[in-house]
């Protein structure tokens, strides 16, 4: 052998090497330059024909070796050209091609289960009956029962369908059942079509088609919820399973002999008789198409074919006394199967791109769109009958009618029957998804729809739904459940509470208006205020801290509280500010920078007005008022009224600060300081009564720890749990002759001058600061400024 | 129906319909007995009432309208050419058509935004070139079922205009429409097949 090989090896050389004596013998042409190509089939002749007369006869000894009959192939053809749903579904649904394509293909696949079986059971009797036994009628009977087990699998998955709306709905108070029932029907028809023989498979595709319209509107979203997301993880499991049986089976050789010439006949002739049956069945299906399908489809159609278990199912259930060739056709459709969903699976993704297929669009669903798309439809149905065609839009423009005017009403639920719209629909998703996305975001930016929302309220009924919004947004790319995720409804409950403030128009102020019903021991103030008291402590916590580092004894703080609360007005809400304050004076008390803990207060009175005039009267304090304080307080009262609505603004810490430090250095020129301030705020009537205040008050040098009046103490409530230590001496001695607090707390009162009024306040403040300075000492200091007044009396 | 007669030269000016649409000679025929069939009394024009008498627009939501766009300015007949004018509109675009784009030529009339115009059309009721937000509120009334209520309804409109509308101007102009519209396939949408 090797001797042969050496010498057929040697023959090219010895060619070789009489070329160049043959060339000068060649009469005197002279050569035509440097030839870059030369044919030298002469030389190479005989050991070529040597060596392609050896590969033949080893390519002969591949030819498949395979005893079967025609009926056996035609067996083995009918279950190994079907396509597969499974490995279809799995692979396309990475793909993303546009819908054309995908449901042609998928569809396919679920559609030629029939086929298949019909195939295999015919060619499987005829096995069995002999191909001698098989007569004319026989094949006739074989085109009839492929109609009876398609159409029969058909029938029986819509009967169920039927059976399967219907039921659900009733289901209103049983909303556990629902996916049971989804469940059960489903597989019901499964084996109610295997019973007779049927196709299972059409059986329970066409149950899901039939009756998703109305299950899906009338089972509670997380029935629906449950039965995706279990069928998903089922279909998972038994995938897995299939796929890994057929591995195992793979590599349990006892189960399949090789045979390469049918392995590899069979691999090329796959591919090449499905691209010959796309392209020639296209051609036909174009001749009907408003948009033909073009060749690059026609590639995606013919590659997407993947072939997978259900193939290997049919051929591991052949009877082997009949089918003596069982094992090689085991052995090949492992390979196809292995092939065609390895090789072709992992490359239609490549080629798809490389195809520049037109890919599914996944895009936001505008109402625009939705709209004219409607409008569209009507258009072309309308002027389909004008032109006397009955064409696509005209029978699905009868079968909507249809639909809706007795199968809606006979199986969905009347509730859900009557929001029955598209564009409603679409409308609605949208809404819900900007009043989300809105939340999500901090509820202070304007949707689309140019409604602002308060974010708190809604953020506690909406805030579960965030997380199942971030993964339904965010959704996982590669997934199908992108597209269905629009369609699903969200859970109503909570549809209904966002869709409420949105829809029903009604705007949430953005200033609370507090109610006057709360009194000051307990106060019911709502989630907002409650919140914005925390805030508000928080930093004026803060500041505190920061103030307390100066040390700065302040305890004009304490008068602070007080002249606010004169100014009674009814407002709601007041309450809380009260509360506020007292909280804020509890602090106060604690430090000493009490001054800030007054301008909190004055802040917290701003918003509620005066109205915290209304929890004064649970107050201990008990104001003596003089006759200029009711001068006073009635002028404060209604000059507070009027201007009951401003906003409440938060006075910069800095200018407590300054203030501050002016009261303790100056007396007098915080009195100054301070009527300037006032006479600003207090209107005119008032001045007088104002300054006789005024000056009552910088009359009273004593000592004022009994006198401080005012400084009753903090309601209780709130304070007890900010300062245990409060020293509350408040006292009761309301006595002292303030007209001060109620003009204080008229200055406080007026909301819109809240800037000016907290520098009023602590102007205020010092006045009734330096007389309670001069008597308090730290201890009392804190105490001094819950001024209560029993309002209630005064007003 | 008349006397049936299959020959072109039976059609007045069917060569220059055939030009100005671009119809086939075999859809100019059909188009022209059916015109025929809906003309009861053989006036050799269409009236209101001839078109009402298609049993099927009665039922649809935009009937009346895509009636009424028969007849452009008012007029109360409309003649065979005005009949395939209006037609045309829903011709399939082929790739021909693209491609002998002769700038000097008219656009034809099935191009995509001679549809969107049409489309656009039954909307602008007014012939402002502007869909204003009541105009969209007539629309979505006719459009949307009963159960959703008025104040649903005018919501809906608002959204609607509000989506479409860059300008500001609280009405949706044909460029916004057009614009709104761009990730539709509206040559496929708005077209019927046996039109070729």
């Amino acid at each position: 052998m090797l001797r042969a090989a050496l010498s057929l090896l040697a023959l090219p050389l010895a060619g070789a090497a009489e070329e160049p004596t043959q060339k000068p013998e060649s009469p005197g042409e002279p050569p035509p330059g440097l030839e870059l190509f030369r044919w030298q089939w002469h030389e190479v002749e005989a050991p070529y024909l040597v060596a392609l007369w050896i590969l033949v006869a080893s390519l002969a000894k591949i030819a498949p070796r395979v005893q079967a009959g025609l009926l056996d192939f035609l067996l083995f053809g009918s279950l190994i050209s079907a396509v597969d749903p499974v490995a279809v579904l799995a692979v396309f649904e990475e793909v993303h091609v546009n819908e054309t394509l995908f449901i042609i293909v998928f569809g396919e696949s679920l559609l030629n289960d029939a086929v298949t079986v019909v195939l295999y059971k015919v060619c499987n009797s005829f096995v069995e009956m002999g191909s001698a036994n098989v007569q004319a009628t026989d094949y006739l009977k074989g085109v009839a029962s492929l109609f009876v087990v398609s159409l029969g699998g058909a029938a029986v998955g819509l009967v169920f369908a039927f059976l399967l709306a219907l039921t659900t709905r009733f289901t209103k108070r049983v909303r556990i059942i629902e996916p049971l029932l989804v469940f059960l029907l489903a597989y019901a028809a499964y084996l109610t079509a295997e019973m007779a023989s049927l196709s299972a498979i059409l059986a329970v595709t066409m149950c899901g088609l039939g009756c998703k319209k109305y299950v899906e509107a009338n089972i509670s979203h997380k029935s629906r919820t449950t039965v995706k997301y279990t069928m998903k993880t089922l279909a998972s499991c038994a995938e897995t399973v299939i796929f890994m049986l057929l591995g195992i089976s793979a590599v349990d050789s006892s189960k399949w002999a090789w045979d390469s010439g049918l392995v590899l006949g069979t691999l090329i002739f796959i591919l090449f008789f499905r691209a010959l049956g796309v392209v020639l069945q296209t051609w036909v299906l174009n001749q009907f198409r408003l948009v033909p399908l073009d060749k690059i489809d026609q590639v995606v159609m013919s590659y997407g074919g993947l072939r997978g278990a259900v193939a290997f199912a049919l051929v591991i259930l052949l009877d082997r006394t009949k089918v003596p060739a069982k094992d090689y056709f085991v052995a090949t459709t492992i390979v196809v199967v292995f092939f065609t969903v390895i090789v072709q699976g992992l490359t239609i993704k490549p080629l798809v791109k490389w195809l520049k297929v037109k890919r599914s669009e996944h895009h936001k669903p505008t109402l625009n769109q939705e709209l004219h798309e409607h409008t569209f439809d009507h258009i072309l149905a309308a002027v389909e009958d004008v032109v006397g065609h009955h064409g696509y839009h005209y029978w699905r423009d009868r079968w909507e009618q249809f639909d809706k005017k007795y199968l809606s009403q006979l199986l969905m639920r009347r509730s859900a029957y009557r929001i029955r719209d598209q564009i409603w629909d679409v409308y609605y998703r949208l809404n819900i998804r900007d009043a989300i996305s809105f939340v999500d975001q901090g509820g202070h930016v304007l949707s689309s729809t140019g409604l602002t929302l308060p974010s708190m309220p809604s953020r506690n009924s909406v805030a579960e739904t965030s997380v199942t919004n971030l993964l339904r947004e965010s959704g996982s790319g590669a997934c199908l459940d992108l597209q269905v995720i629009d369609t699903v409804r969200s859970g109503r409950d909570r549809e209904d509470a966002v869709m409420h403030h949105l829809l029903c128009g009604g705007l949430y102020k953005p200033r609370r208006r507090y109610k006057a019903s709360c009194s000051r021991h307990f106060i019911s103030e709502d989630a907002q205020e409650r919140q914005d008291k925390e805030v508000f402590q928080q930093n004026m916590k803060r500041r505190l801290e920061s103030f307390k580092s100066t040390k700065h004894n302040i305890y004009f703080t304490k008068s602070k509280p007080r002249p606010r609360k004169t100014g009674r007005r009814k407002k709601d809400g007041v309450a809380n500010a009260e509360a506020t304050n007292g909280k804020h004076r509890g602090l106060g008390f604690q430090d000493t920078a009490a001054v800030i803990l007054t301008v909190e207060s004055e802040e917290e009175e701003e918003e509620s007005d005066s109205s915290e005039t209304e929890k004064e009267d649970d107050e201990g304090i008990i104001f003596v008022a003089r006759a200029t304080n009711e001068v006073l307080q009635e002028g404060k009262v209604s000059g507070s009224l009027e201007v009951c609505p401003s906003p409440r603004i938060i006075p910069p810490s800095p200018t407590c600060a300054e203030k501050e430090l002016p009261w303790k250095s100056g007396q007098g020129d915080l009195a100054v300081y301070v009527s300037s301030e006032t006479t600003k705020i207090v209107p005119v009537d008032m001045q007088t009564g104002w300054n006789q205040s005024i000056s009552s008050l910088e009359s009273l040098a004593s000592p004022p720890c009994n006198q401080a009046p005012i400084l009753t103490c903090l309601p209780p409530h709130p304070r007890g749990t900010e300062e245990p230590q409060v020293p509350l001496h408040l006292p009761s001695d309301p006595r002292s002759s303030f007209a001060f607090p109620p003009s204080l707390a008229k200055a406080g009162r007026s909301r819109s001058e809240s800037s000016a009024d907290l520098p009023q306040q602590q102007e205020l403040q010092p006045l009734m600061g330096h007389k309670d300075h001069t008597h308090l000492s730290p201890g009392t200091a804190t105490s001094h400024w819950c001024i209560q007044f029993n309002r209630g009396s005064r007003l | 129906m008349g006397s049936r007669s299959s020959h072109a030269a039976v059609i007045p000016d069917g060569d220059s319909i055939r030009r100005e649409t671009g119809f086939s000679q075999a859809s100019l025929l059909r188009l022209h007995h059916r015109f025929r069939a809906l003309d009861r009394n053989k006036k050799g024009y269409l009236s209101r009432m001839d078109l009402q008498q298609i049993g099927a627009l009665a039922v649809n939501p935009l009937g009346d309208r895509i009636i009424e766009s028969f007849f452009p300015d008012g007029s109360q007949r409309v003649d065979f050419p005005g009949f395939v004018r209006v037609l045309a509109h829903f011709r399939p675009v082929e790739d021909e058509d693209t491609e002998t784009q002769d700038p000097k030529k008219p656009e034809p009339l099935n191009s995509r935004r001679n549809k969107l115009h049409y489309a656009f059309q039954l909307y602008d009721l007014d012939r402002d070139g502007k869909t204003s937000r009541h105009e969209m509120l007539q629309v979505l009334r006719l459009m949307v079922g009963v159960q959703v209520t008025e104040e649903q309804l005018e919501n809906i409109a608002d959204r609607t205009v509000q989506e479409a509308d860059e300008d500001g101007d609280g009405a949706v102009s044909f460029v916004e429409f057009t614009k709104s519209l761009e990730k539709m396939d509206v040559e496929q949408k708005m077209s019927i097949r046996i039109l070729k």
